[in-house]
């Protein structure tokens, strides 16, 4: 199999589709025969990123590639930027919102669920510019 | 522990078509928060949970639930299982609220 590429547009206005992506991933990684269980560890961690840039950044966009070795994804927003991703990155540390919360989420799990289930993570951010976030999952494709 | 079982010892009501009485679920998670959902890593699990929005759908989907349990009467709305019908995981109902529910299945053999 050569290398597969998808982007995915994700609306930060409505809190209720988020996830679509990562549910649209998801089936794309069935339809090529990944392994489920990398599956689960792929659209895991984007699903938290979704998450992440609809809560924060007011959506942003998500670049999935997917070669015979890896789940490569990058979810770019405009965001406000992290002032402290050390920070960002501990359990529990969370600065969303009550009414996110009482919707299941902004529990400061999201980053470290994320960096988790990957192989690789790497964020680049800059305060009032965005957020980068690159993650590798390896895989073995049939 | 088949999902006929857990319909049986919740007193639950099955809501949607894609509940099958042999479907088998070999743990369970009792959460209203999804992001603990997430870093939960187990096979062929159930989801129990007083929390209703279709984030509860998506999150049993990313793990590959079977099935989800709203506790305390909880009833999700049409766009909810419409979700679930596409992911194929059965949507169940019970009166009992999430920590009796949880225990009478632990107490019942499903404790993983």
């Amino acid at each position: 199999m050569n290398s597969f590429k998808v982007q995915y547009t994700i609306d930060g206005e409505d809190f209720s589709v988020a996830g679509e992506a990562s549910r649209k991933l998801k089936k794309v990684l069935q339809s090529l025969g990944v392994d489920p269980q990398i599956i689960r560890k792929a659209t895991v961690a984007m699903y938290e990123g979704e998450i992440n840039m609809v809560i924060h950044a007011d959506g942003g966009v998500i670049d999935a590639e997917i070669t015979p070795e890896k789940i490569h994804l990058f979810l770019r927003d405009k965001g406000p930027g992290i002032p402290d991703i050390a920070l960002a990155m501990t359990e529990g540390f969370s600065t969303a919102s009550d009414n996110v919360r009482e919707l299941g989420f902004g529990a400061g799990m999201g980053l470290p669920n994320m960096e988790k289930y990957t192989d690789y993570m790497n964020i680049t951010t800059e305060i009032g510019v965005g957020t980068t976030i690159e993650m590798i999952v390896n895989t073995s494709l049939s | 522990m088949k999902l006929k079982k857990v319909v049986e010892l919740l007193d639950a009501n099955i809501l949607n078509d894609c509940y099958s009485q042999d479907t088998e679920v070999l743990s369970a998670c009792g959460c209203d928060l999804m992001s603990d959902v997430l870093a939960f890593v187990k096979d062929q699990a159930l989801l129990l949970t007083g929390l209703v929005n279709p984030q509860v759908v998506r999150t049993a989907e990313m793990m590959d639930m079977k099935a989800i349990v709203f506790v305390r009467g909880k009833t999700p709305g049409e766009e909810i299982i419409d979700l679930a019908n596409e992911a194929g995981i059965a949507v169940l109902s019970t009166q009992h609220p999430l920590y009796h529910s949880c225990g009478v299945l632990y107490s019942e053999g499903l404790y993983k």
